[in-house]
């Protein structure tokens, strides 16, 4: 491999790291002037470029190569391009939103901007070190973001929670690293699951390992019972964060899970699907119950995306390398069509508190009098979390728990679906205020641009992976095979 | 234009979701509704041509076959047979007619009122037409929205709360049905209903394949006691909204015990035909009773609509040709005739905002052509010879008798009820003196309304007089289906 493959292979990271450094120094040399719409126009174009040399590197039909411990495979194409989509979208929103509510706006986009990056070489990473060292990138990166408004007293306290869970939670992960590294005197994933049995003491060794490895992934993830960071970082951190935090940086946590559980632990198989299940039923069930009793929409949708985190974690506990649904096919799609989904979603609330300056239910009253448009994406996105067809959220559904059913795992699969129309009850409730509540207020809503074209952009591919999922189930399947065909 | 290979179907089932779309392109209330009627007369004159080219062999017609997605056996496959060719044109007939109807009374947000009728027709239409589990599922599920909305905004007193339950309680139904159309997948390897249907599913997954698909149908028909949610939907709805609900959308989980729960789990069916039987009894009875105390004049329609859906799951639970027949045939009857009593009640209601019995009395005097349509369309629902009830209730009462003469008995009993209840009612609205002074100048129907009732009351008399027109379609698909299924059951 001579320098320039590895330049090409590598080119939507570099990139993602030259775009952050230029916004950082535009935005000096600017001395703010402008509340950060140059830093963001540049954020915006160089994350466009990174989807393209993504995008490139995908459809070139690269096979796994490794450059540097990280692998360059269909895997990772995927979860980067899903990492710079949504930090794209959350950066155009963020434009207005974001306006005269903080002095460091240029900073605000490098760090989205080097978020993405993060997230790009965790989900590359086939060394345990160089996952931890994406993951703590992604955190602390993260707990700047959460934390952004300075004089705000509940983001404040949503960096610090999130930072003290994230601290021990990525302590708790390097422990259980080191016990991998302690049985096999190796960091390197496919090493490890080479050498790393499953009789006698070791598969108890390798069983504190998950959990340990978990209280990792599943902080990021959200998983029950990693999860008590998540309410109160997703109200009080600013909108957009809050909505990357719960998309991009939520199937980052996945995305690593699923690697390093596939490819490092091939052999303890039975016993991580295992524990995934559980907490898969945890996860769903708490957060959807929890959620019933929200009227504040960041914390609704904070339990919603906790519940929903339980949903895909089914893919990767209903592994099933072979079958028809493989499981992790189904934890890529239920992911891309909830990214769009769940950025949607938020994407509404910024508009809301943007317009009201709340995120009450209360808020929502009446909106499709007041703003139409706004109540109407609202709708869809509300649907397609809860599944119904013929939207993104149905499909994604459908194939988790067609892997699910493929494994047997019967009860799994009813307590899921019994989830899902518990699930139906809250989002409706948010339907039914916006369109039979009336409200007081009478003045319509006003979306800015970038706001409205981020909008358009998650309602548009809610619709067309719905409509159309074909091409998107073909691109994940490739995708998949990868990854199984190396760690299986 | 040849007719065999053309996609008539496909015609059928998204020409109103074209129509609903083309509503966007106008602006004022008038084009719209022009629109909307347009839409949905080509739609029933599309279904029409369904039957000159029918061969009645109980077969699957018209089929047409899309592979979807590589690698998975899921496909746009749709077909129609002599169960679900009356079912469909029951659908796009009674389109136009609501439309028709809430032609003036529906005045506010009349272009998203239209396209959620179309879109909820193009639904409705989809799950009689599917012969692909998944697909199936997909029209099912989809079926909730628009009527969500229709009840929710164009209701009447409660009807948040009629829509929400309407929506939560019917999708609890169905949340298990997608893991068993899984299950049904990975033994056989496909969602085809045809495939499905020779497969030969083992016991276990008969019995619980049965339940979760029982639940779902039999929460949408409604059996007793899964009926709850069907008063406050069908009162609060507002009137286009109830000739939907009870004209077609109850269809659909009779349609359900008869394409999936009978052939598909036949030995499961088996053991359950008595409960059904049981249930679909007290249905008959608890309907009749209720129906007979109520105040509210659509609430009274309302429960007639459990009590006559009682008799269409009795001619199923008979499961020989009489009860099967009757039960394909009655269900369109009771859209019809159920569909114009709602549509009578709320013309009633357009003039005065008001459904209370004591409201009214001796109509007869003021709104002749009211009353005798009225009293019309009580006879075809109560079912007197000549009219299209009484050869659908006749022929289920025939074929439970030769099952178990109690269960004709007690059937019988419902029918003499059903003469009770809508007698009460007539006698409310019609009879006695006109001496409420707000009935004194009360209209008579519009030439719209009577264009409106004038295709179901011609449509009673032709059922009734000449059944066998209905009948030779539905008998062929009800023998087949009782060659594949009566061996197991021992009928």
């Amino acid at each position: 491999m001579n320098a320039l493959d590895i330049l090409q292979l590598l080119s939507p990271e570099l990139i993602l790291a030259l775009t952050g450094f230029v916004v950082v120094s535009v935005d000096l040399a600017m001395r703010r002037r402008d509340e950060g719409r140059t830093a963001a126009t540049i954020a915006l174009l160089g994350l466009g470029g990174a989807l393209v040399a993504t995008l490139l590197l995908a459809f070139a039909g690269t096979s796994t190569v490794e450059a540097f411990t990280l692998a360059i495979d269909p895997y990772s194409l995927f979860f980067k391009a899903l990492a710079i989509v949504s930090v794209g979208l959350v950066i155009l929103a963020s434009i207005s939103f974001m306006r005269g509510k903080s002095r460091y706006l240029g900073e605000y986009y490098a760090l989205l901007v080097f978020a993405a990056l993060a997230i790009s070489l965790a989900v590359s990473a086939t060394n345990l070190v160089m996952v931890y060292l994406g993951i703590e990138f992604l955190s602390i990166t993260s707990y700047i973001l959460a934390s952004y408004f300075r004089q705000d007293l509940r983001s404040q306290e949503a960096g610090v929670k999130y930072f003290l869970y994230g601290a021990v939670a990525g302590a708790v992960m390097l422990y259980g690293i080191s016990l991998l590294y302690g049985a096999t005197g190796s960091v390197d994933l496919a090493t490890v699951g080479a050498l790393f049995s499953a009789e006698g003491d070791q598969r108890l060794l390798g069983i504190a390992a998950i959990i340990l490895l978990l209280a990792g992934f599943g902080f990021k993830a959200s998983l029950v019972p990693f999860h008590q960071w998540a309410p109160d970082t997703y109200e009080g951190a600013p909108t957009p964060i809050t909505a990357f935090l719960s998309t991009a940086s939520k199937a980052a946590g996945f995305a690593v899970a699923g690697r390093v559980f596939m490819v490092a632990l091939p052999n303890l198989v039975a016993d991580w699907t295992a524990i995934l299940g559980s907490l898969a039923i945890l996860s769903m069930t708490l957060g959807n119950l929890v959620a019933l009793k929200q009227t504040n929409l960041k914390r609704l949708l904070a339990y919603s995306s906790i519940a929903q985190a339980g949903y895909i974690v089914l893919g990767l506990a209903a592994l099933n390398p072979g079958g028809d649904f493989d499981g992790v096919g189904g934890l890529l799609i239920y992911l891309l069509a909830y990214l769009f989904t769940n950025i949607g979603a938020f994407l509404v609330v910024m508009a809301i508190e943007q317009h009201s300056g709340s995120v009450d239910l209360a808020a929502y009253n009446g909106l499709i009098k007041r703003a139409p448009a706004l109540a109407l994406w609202m709708t869809l996105f509300l649907l397609s979390l809860a599944g119904i067809p013929p939207l993104a959220g149905f499909f994604g559904k459908f194939f988790v728990f067609a892997a699910v059913v493929e494994r047997n795992l019967l009860t799994l699969a009813a307590i899921a679906a019994v989830n899902a129309v518990v699930a139906a009850f809250y989002y409706l409730n948010i339907v039914r205020a916006m369109f039979f509540v009336e409200s007081e207020e009478q003045k319509p809503v006003s979306v800015a641009a970038g706001l409205s074209a981020a909008l358009a952009i998650s309602g548009i591919m809610v619709l067309v992976i719905g409509i159309a999922a074909q091409p998107f189930i073909t691109w994940i399947s490739r995708s998949v095979e990868m990854v199984l065909v190396s760690g299986m | 234009m040849d007719l065999t290979t053309f996609p008539l179907l496909s015609l059928i089932l998204w020409l109103p979701v074209l129509g609903a779309l083309a509503l966007f392109l106008f602006a004022d209330a008038r084009s719209i509704r022009v629109t909307a009627l347009v839409v949905t007369l080509l739609d029933f004159a599309a279904s029409l041509l369904l039957l000159p080219r029918w061969t009645p062999d109980g077969s699957m017609h018209y089929q047409e076959v899309l592979a979807w997605a590589a690698g998975l056996d899921f496909r746009y496959h749709l077909g129609v047979d002599g169960i679900s060719l009356w079912l469909v044109l029951l659908t796009t007939l009674l389109g136009p007619i609501v439309v028709l109807f809430s032609w003036r009374n529906v005045t506010e947000n009349v272009r998203s009122f239209f396209f959620l009728l179309l879109i909820q027709q193009a639904g409705m239409l989809g799950v009689f037409l599917s012969l692909d589990l998944i697909l199936f599922f997909i029209f099912w599920e989809f079926t909730l929205i628009p009527m969500y909305f229709l009840i929710g905004q164009w209701g009447s007193g409660r009807r948040v709360y009629a829509a929400t339950k309407f929506f939560l309680y019917t999708m609890a139904g169905s949340a298990l049905m997608l893991v068993v159309i899984l299950l049904l997948y990975f033994q056989t390897g496909s969602f085809n209903w045809l495939t499905l249907k020779e497969a030969g599913l083992d016991r276990t997954l008969q019995f619980w394949g049965f339940l979760t698909f029982a639940l779902a149908f039999a929460i949408k028909v409604p059996m007793f006691p899964f009926h709850t949610w069907l008063p406050d939907a069908h009162v609060e709805a507002p009137t286009a909204g109830s000739v939907i609900l009870a004209g077609v959308l109850l269809k659909m989980g009779v349609y359900g015990f008869l394409r999936f729960c009978l052939p598909l789990f036949p030995q499961a069916t088996a053991i359950f035909l008595p409960w059904i039987a049981g249930l679909a009894i007290v249905g008959i009875l608890y309907g009749s009773l209720t129906a007979l105390v109520q105040k509210d004049v659509k609430s009274l329609v309302a429960y007639s609509s459990i009590a006559h859906l009682g008799f269409v799951m009795l001619g199923v639970a008979s499961m020989n040709e009489q009860g099967l027949s009757g039960a394909v045939l009655q269900s369109v009857n009771h859209g019809l005739s159920t569909g114009a009593l709602f549509l009578m009640v709320g013309m009633i209601y357009d003039r005065r905002h008001t459904r209370l019995l004591a409201e009214f009395g001796g109509l007869w005097r003021q709104m002749p052509v009211y009353s005798a349509l009225f009293m019309v369309v009580v006879m075809a629902s109560v079912g007197l010879p000549g009219l299209n009830g009484f050869v659908g209730e006749f022929t289920i009462l025939l074929g439970a008798f030769r099952v178990n003469p109690l269960w004709a008995a007690l059937g019988t009993l419902g029918v003499i009820l059903a003469a009770w209840y809508l007698l009460a009612a007539v006698r409310g609205l019609l009879h006695g003196p006109l001496d409420n002074p707000a009935n004194q100048h009360l209209a008579d129907l519009d030439r719209r309304e009577v264009l409106v009732l004038a295709p179901l009351v011609l449509l009673f008399f032709l059922i009734g007089l000449f059944p066998a027109l209905f009948f030779d379609k539905i008998t062929p698909a009800v023998e087949l289906l009782l060659r594949d299924v009566g061996p197991v059951i021992g009928r």
